[in-house]
């Protein structure tokens, strides 16, 4: 008989084992993202004239393996803004949810629908730049909460005075804006080729919407040449005054892998 | 003696389905001096009569600036409106963190709208006694809206509350079709001679007890639209505008002055 | 007490589950990672107090490790205007180091001021402003903002001020100071050129009889050549300074913006 009452109805340790009550511990240390799980890789995106164009590979690696390869990573707002996630992607889901409901609010807020015909149907409703001023707050809040959102978020479409506009924040919620924008990988690639066809903002509202695609259909073959978490099936964006145009089943074409033949000096070679 | 045993709290139903307390508190805004809100399609604005409780005493403020594109005019208790003030001012600061934005004079106004009804459902609390007008400029354009103590918020092209106030209202109504197309100055004329139509026989306007407050969208030479702030004009800023409707002149100010007003559309003009 | 050695569990009689201690913690060679908060992005700012102005002025770089995020990132702030383009504003803020925090420290200071003007029906003065501002940066002495702020304007009696604070809000009001990546080669420049140290009276002496140049208020257009001067040579030295120098110029007319090209290497 034990005789300590505490010990009453308990397990015994040396039949079961010591009794693992961790799961009793609610008020325990808080979890939060220590590390991205599934990611998906470069965010590249593009003003010109009249409009952003904005690119990235419909993969989502887990590690070095190539997990899902049907994930999208751009998603129109309100049809005027394009928003680009590189970064984890279960965060990104978390933030799509959250935008759609943002979106659906916003909407119900101002709607022109039954006005005059002379106020446009997205008038009043939040522009790229203050989509973006919303996300750098809630990046910023959650990395000073150390439960941070970990991705690089790339928004692109218009600000208030109808110019076009593309920035980024990142997960601990820094924002720049530059003619040209890459995440990840794409900053090493990507971002010179797109800097030498729009060093500063006057060279890039040079560019007609047809070469701004190309450079970046032509980056996104350079991604997928040099990166290793990169896909050959992309999604390209381009955000107009008109709205967004979105295609989501994009094929790398004219690929010429002739270059890799003359790579030397990784690994084993014979010659 | 009639005694009313329906009016001790603003939870209880009369059996006419009327809230007596409710009923009270639109009765102060009755007994704050009369303000007039007009808008326009490019500017709004906001003129009220300011009352001092004795000779010696200072006048009693009507307008507030809220935020650079908002401003109220209260009648009522000015107590309270201070409250509702400050707490329009913070979520215009808000908004303005986290969007980046102007917010937008609908939803702040329902804002105010949602608050001042809690106080008529919740026992032991007491409606705000002071009626408002909201003016302010956002991207859809110029806004008037009106705010009752029972939370009660409408979009309005002019109106007067206050003592006296249906004078005033009888004035707007014949404008009515006027007010549109009216530029800023006409506004103000509009307003002030509004506001002549309340006073009592023998009071007239002067820089004292005149109020004037105005917000708009100001169009530059290059097409694009900026927002002129919400600013309060009081003392001898006013005396061109009370010398513009005094008696001697009210019989020519028509239609020539409103089409010669129309012309400066949009100019900024600080008198 | 032989017992309580015993690795025989019969010997301390049985043990029951009593504690509600987790089993175990971390599996065996685990690493704790640890997400962290700060980034430096680099870059450099500058101040100098003149007799009736105050210069202010950043590079525009914005950098993460060796990449360029942005060449045009400003780090000059027109702070507590009345309306949200800052027009009538009358104090600059620079701050250098992680931009997040930056942005952050300099929104707080800036809706502080709009509060003071709301609350007052005046703006705020530099010194009250540069008081609040070391007390924004002391309240999170224990998550710091990670910025090197320094605080420009026109003091009560019109003359130039400068104050420059550490992370944590240490500040003192001083002629001149430099921030951030390239602070350690612009400022013996400065302390060279704007307080003459170690600028002597020539043939005043030897030794200790050396006569100390004396000092003198610089005019504008002599402070705008060194403020031109000391970037140049921060971007020759350093990779995280360059692009673009964004100055501003304090007077009591207002506050002049300026933009000039600084190397992009």
């Amino acid at each position: 008989m034990d005789h300590r009452p505490q010990a009453w109805g308990r397990p015994r340790d040396d039949v079961y084992g010591a009794y693992d009550a961790s799961y009793l511990h609610t008020n325990g240390p808080k979890t939060a993202t220590q590390s991205p799980i599934v990611t998906g890789t470069s965010v590249i995106a593009l003003k010109f004239k009249d409009g952003v164009v904005m690119a990235a590979d419909n993969l989502a690696s887990y590690g070095s393996l190539a997990r899902f390869t049907d994930v999208k990573r751009l998603r129109p707002f309100l049809s005027t803004s394009v928003v680009g996630f590189g970064g984890d992607v279960s965060d990104m889901q978390f933030l799509d949810r959250h935008l759609t409901e943002l979106a659906i609010d916003e909407a119900y807020e101002h709607d022109n629908t039954s006005s005059s015909s002379e106020t446009p149907a997205t008038a009043g409703q939040l522009n790229a730049a203050n989509l973006h001023k919303y996300l750098s707050k809630l990046m910023y809040r959650r990395r000073n909460s150390f439960d941070p959102l970990w991705n690089q978020i790339l928004v692109a479409g218009f600000d208030s005075s109808s110019t076009p506009f593309l920035a980024s924040v990142d997960l601990r919620g820094t924002t720049f804006t530059s003619p040209s924008l890459a995440s990840g990988f794409g900053a090493m690639l990507a971002q010179p080729i797109m800097r030498r066809h729009a060093a500063t903002e006057e060279d890039a509202a040079k560019l007609t919407r047809d070469e701004a695609v190309a450079i970046v259909r032509e980056c996104m073959k350079v991604l997928f040449y040099r990166d290793a978490r990169s896909l050959d099936k992309y999604s390209i964006a381009v955000v107009t005054r008109d709205g967004v145009e979105l295609s989501e089943e994009e094929q790398l074409e004219k690929q010429s892998w002739a270059f890799a033949e003359r790579i030397r000096g990784y690994g084993t070679q014979t010659v | 003696m009639f005694r009313n045993n329906y009016d001790n709290d603003s939870v209880t139903f009369s059996p006419q389905g009327r809230i007596f307390q409710v009923e009270y508190a639109a009765e102060a805004v009755k007994q704050g001096s009369v303000v007039v809100g007009i808008a326009s399609k490019t500017h709004a604005v906001l003129v009220a009569i300011k009352r001092n409780a004795e000779e010696l005493s200072s006048y009693q403020k009507k307008l507030f600036p809220i935020d650079e594109h908002v401003g109220i005019a209260i009648a009522g208790l000015t107590s309270d409106a201070r409250v509702l003030s400050n707490f329009m001012k913070q979520q215009c600061l808000g908004h303005r963190l986290t969007y980046g934005r102007n917010m937008p004079v609908r939803t702040l106004v329902d804002m105010i709208g949602s608050k001042a009804q809690i106080n008529t459902q919740h026992y032991g609390k007491r409606p705000y006694g002071v009626g408002l007008l909201v003016a302010g400029v956002d991207e859809t354009g110029p806004h008037l809206f009106e705010f009752q103590p029972s939370g009660m918020t409408e979009e309005m092209v002019a109106f007067a509350i206050g003592a006296r106030s249906q004078m005033a209202r009888t004035y707007l109504e014949k404008n009515l079709e006027s007010f549109a197309a009216c530029g800023r100055e006409e506004l103000i004329r509009h307003g002030l001679r509004a506001l002549k139509e309340s006073l009592v026989q023998d009071r007239e306007l002067t820089v004292d007890n005149t109020s004037v407050g105005v917000t708009g969208t100001a169009t530059a030479k290059d097409g694009s639209t900026s927002v002129e702030p919400f600013q309060v004009f009081d003392q001898q800023d006013v005396a061109a505008w009370i010398e513009s409707v005094a008696d001697d002149k009210e019989a020519g100010a028509g239609e020539g002055e409103a089409a010669a007003a129309a012309e400066g559309e949009g100019m900024e003009v600080d008198p | 007490m032989a017992a309580m050695f015993s690795q025989n569990p019969l010997m301390n009689g049985p043990n029951y589950s009593v504690n509600d201690a987790p089993r175990a913690t971390a599996p065996e060679g685990a690493r704790q990672h640890r997400f962290d908060p700060y980034t430096d992005n680099g870059g450099s700012t500058l101040a100098i107090a003149g007799a009736e102005f105050t210069v202010m002025a950043g590079d525009t770089r914005l950098t993460s490790g060796y990449s360029i995020n942005s060449r045009h990132h400003p780090k000059l702030f027109k702070i507590g205007g009345t309306t949200a383009d800052q027009k009538d504003a009358t104090i600059v803020l620079s701050v250098v180091g992680f931009a997040a925090d930056g942005e952050a420290l300099k929104e707080r200071l800036d809706t502080i001021c709009k509060m003071y003007r709301y609350r007052h029906g005046k703006p705020m003065s530099v010194k009250a402003c540069a008081q609040r501002l070391s007390t924004i940066l002391y309240q999170k002495r224990f998550f710091p903002y990670y910025a090197y702020a320094i605080l420009g304007g026109l003091d009560e009696e019109g003359k130039g001020a400068v104050y420059s604070y550490d992370p944590v809000g240490s500040y003192e009001r001083e002629q001149c100071r430099a921030g951030g990546a390239a602070a350690s080669l612009i400022m013996p420049f400065l302390d060279n050129q704007v307080n003459f140290k170690n600028q002597y009276v020539p043939n005043s002496g030897e030794g200790h009889a050396l006569q100390e140049r004396e000092r003198r208020p610089l005019s504008r257009s002599e402070v705008e050549v060194l403020v031109k001067d000391a970037f140049d040579g921060a971007v020759e030295r350093h990779i995280e300074v360059g692009d673009g120098l964004q100055i501003m110029v304090i007077t009591k007319e207002g506050v002049e913006e300026v933009l000039l090209p600084l190397k992009k290497d």
